[in-house]
């Protein structure tokens, strides 16, 4: 079976009056998938997701839910349910009631209704709350409820806005696993999920798409995000600590790239590159993890340690560096004996070293 | 740190005991006491009022309400029993017994027989009456009135006399204005006019203050800051031309003027900017997700403000319905203009206007009138008070 569209947005575009906040957004999404926006504040992730749910008016460009055209209609004809940062549950309900509420509107009868109403908290573990208020459920339980009330409307497309930001750390990781397990159960229901926390996107996407400043970055799996970022912007984006960046040389370009960083030291990283931008200035970025200590002679950096994270499984050392304008960081594994104000050579996993042109744009997709 | 120290000086030793116990600042204490200060001016004169309107109309005029629960003296006009009672006894006419209308628990202080030395005797002693009778009056009533000649006459001789009157409470004050003085149905007129009057505005701004908070319309703005400016314009100013409208429109559709119809109409026009402007900014103030998320569950415009803005609105549209409610009820400037003065249509107010005219001087009257026309704002107050409530979008959002 060929896998059908969940979702199609055709150069959609939003502005509010003459600021454009959306430029132009292509993207596809299958039948089923997972897909999660992230970006930093005001990127538009939100935007894009409250025009797919039709509480935005779309400026210009199209909107396909399985194959329709939903531009011009309203939010409940597109079949779609939303779970709100805030979780939104209407105060005055009780918990049963604000789940039911959406097929009372749809005169539904009350067998189906309770049926629905019943299994679906079943599955939340809400059972036994169905008689109380929100007010009288904590925050874990009030999300739960939110998205019970988004289930039992049996959405074709499941959104999500930034649904965990308001819980405190041990129950997002929690709720973080009941939405992963969700996501299991419905096969057949496209989710798209908006957030800024880079763990909840590695972990929930099938594929991740990365905004900035009204336009996607990158679209692609977790992991190829992770290994072969599109350009500086996602490979600083994506992972924590973010991505260390520092200019060098490129000596030879061809199947394989020479470069030479600031302290004369060259390196050859697989990676094809033109000869057009030979002797040109790149950018390199090094994740910090992909570090590790060596000698004067063959280093790609040095840098005096200006600060020291010892977590136990991992050391954090933070460099002043001669070879960067920004203070590096470098992941090291298990405990390490370095001192504040000690001058470290470092040398980066050339496989993992990734390039940039002067516009910012990986060497591989160019 | 002087003003507060001068403060602390006037307290009482257990109020500077408390202060420490407590660990408020004087500031707070200030504010305590404020209110506690505010809560008497309020009440005392209140209380005032309603024990007034309970006692006896006599004592009511000799004495202030703070002496009610003690006795006071009190000049009253007596009869002795019918003169063919009278018995011979010894060769002399006797006369004797209880002053007809005496209350047993008052005691005499001093009697007479003339209505101008009313209070020449004490009580006890024996007065001389013309034609050589006597007449003996006792604390507790007794009379025994003697004399050589056969008391001629029918009805008993007066007896003038100063008693230590017991404390009287009844409701004989509310029987009387109730019925007799035309309260009751002015009461009932009053109701009439305010019930509509507070229930049609609350139902039209609700509406509106819901269209102009959630809904996309051309010219919202606009329409706010009209209504916002609706809010200085002076009743006064609008009354007559308002009544000619009323005329002019009425005549047409053949309802005439002066009636309830108007008078509501009347107040509804009046209370509409005040209570649009509160509704609209309790209403927009509720959160967007509820709203949008209504709207992703498929509520229409309808369905949301019905089951979700409703609800929600509470204690604004009871705080509203208070303000409206005693507004209309205390009302006499609107009423006088829009509705007529006959006895179906008199409201509380103007009637109690007349009976300070007529009966300025019955303060039994003028007290239960005065607490029948509280009563109904206090019990409004008393009822809708408790959706004043904080707290009750709580569990909603966050």
């Amino acid at each position: 079976m060929t896998p059908l569209t969940g979702l199609t947005l055709k150069n959609i575009k939003k502005s509010y009056g003459k600021t454009e906040v959306l430029h132009g957004i292509d993207l596809e999404i299958e039948l089923g998938e997972f897909i999660v926006f992230v970006g930093p504040s005001g990127c538009g992730k939100s935007t894009l997701l409250r025009m797919i749910a039709g509480l935005d008016d779309i400026t210009s460009g199209d909107l396909f839910i399985e194959g329709a055209n939903v531009n011009e209609i309203p939010p409940a004809m597109r079949g779609i349910a939303m779970v709100f940062q805030t979780y939104a549950l209407y105060p005055h309900m009780t918990v049963y009631d604000n789940m039911a509420f959406a097929m009372r509107i749809a005169k539904e009868d009350k067998a189906t209704i309770d049926e629905r109403v019943t299994r679906t908290a079943e599955m939340l573990q809400l059972s036994e709350y169905l008689q109380r208020l929100p007010k009288a459920l904590s925050g874990g339980q009030r999300q739960r409820v939110a998205i019970g009330r988004a289930i039992v409307r049996d959405p074709k497309v499941f959104l999500f806005d930034e649904p965990l930001s308001n819980l405190d750390a041990s129950l997002r990781v929690q709720m973080r696993i009941e939405i992963a397990n969700l996501k299991e159960t419905m096969k057949n229901t496209t989710m798209i999920y908006v957030t800024h926390d880079q763990v909840e996107a590695m972990t929930l996407a099938d594929r991740i798409v990365v905004l900035s400043a009204g336009k996607i970055e990158q679209v692609g799996t977790p992991l190829e995000l992770y290994g072969k970022p599109a350009n500086l912007f996602v490979g600083q984006f994506i992972g924590s600590p973010a991505m260390n960046i520092f200019n060098a040389e490129l000596l030879g370009a061809g199947q394989n790239t020479r470069i030479k960083t600031k302290n004369g030291n060259e390196f050859v990283i697989p990676i094809v590159s033109s000869m057009n931008i030979e002797h040109q200035i790149l950018t390199v970025g090094v994740r910090p993890e992909d570090f590790s200590l060596s000698d004067k002679a063959n280093c790609m950096l040095s840098g005096k340690i200006i600060f020291v994270e010892s977590l136990g499984e991992v050391t954090l050392l933070h460099l002043d560096s001669n070879e960067s304008k920004e203070p590096l960081v470098v992941k090291l594994p298990g405990i390490i004996n370095q001192q504040k104000g000690e001058e470290i050579y470092l040398k980066a996993d050339l496989e993992k070293t990734h390039l940039f042109n002067k516009d910012g744009i990986s060497l591989l997709y160019l | 740190m002087a003003a507060s120290k001068s403060t602390e000086k006037i307290q009482s030793n257990r109020l500077l005991l408390s202060l420490h116990q407590l660990r408020r600042s004087p500031l707070m204490l200030l504010v305590h006491l404020t209110v506690l200060l505010l809560v008497l001016l309020w009440t005392i004169p209140t209380a005032g009022l309603l024990i007034s309107s309970f006692r006896d109309k006599d004592q009511l005029a000799v004495s202030g309400w703070w002496t009610a629960l003690s006795a006071s003296e009190q000049n009253i006009i007596g009869r002795t029993a019918a003169l063919d009672q009278q018995t011979l006894t010894d060769g002399k006419y006797v006369l004797s017994g209880k002053i007809a209308g005496f209350n047993e628990q008052d005691s005499i202080l001093r009697f007479g027989w003339k209505s101008r030395e009313p209070e020449a005797y004490q009580v006890g002693t024996v007065a001389e009456m013309k034609n050589g009778g006597t007449l003996k009056v006792e604390s507790d009533g007794q009379y025994t009135m003697t004399s050589a000649t056969p008391f001629t006459g029918s009805r008993g001789k007066r007896i003038f006399y100063t008693a230590l009157a017991a404390p009287k409470f009844s409701l004989a004050n509310y029987n009387e204005v109730l019925r007799s003085e035309g309260i009751g149905r002015s009461f009932l007129n009053s109701l009439t006019v305010t019930i509509p009057a507070t229930i049609i505005p609350i139902l039209i701004a609700a509406f509106a203050a819901y269209a102009l908070s959630w809904m996309r319309l051309p010219g919202r703005s606009l329409l706010i800051a009209l209504v916002v400016g609706l809010l200085v314009v002076p009743l006064q100013m609008s009354l007559i031309p308002l009544l000619q409208l009323y005329n002019t429109i009425g005549g047409f559709f053949g309802v005439g003027a002066k009636t309830y119809l108007g008078i509501w109409l009347a107040h509804t026009g009046f209370g509409l900017p005040l209570a649009i402007y509160l509704l609209r900014n309790y209403i927009s103030s509720l959160p967007k997700e509820i709203i949008e998320s209504a709207r992703v569950d498929g509520a229409t415009d309808f369905d949301i403000f019905v089951r979700i803005v409703l609800p929600l609105s509470f204690p604004a549209l009871a705080s509203f319905a208070i303000f409206q409610f005693l507004w209309v009820w205390n009302d006499l400037l609107v009423a006088t203009v829009f509705l007529g003065n006959g006895e179906n249509e008199l409201v509380l107010t103007g009637r109690l206007r007349e009976l300070l005219g007529s009966r300025g001087g019955n303060w039994e009257i003028l007290t239960a009138s005065a607490f029948v026309s509280i009563a109904v704002p206090l019990t409004v107050f008393f009822t809708l008070q408790r959706y004043l409530v904080r707290g009750l979008l709580s569990g909603s959002v966050k």
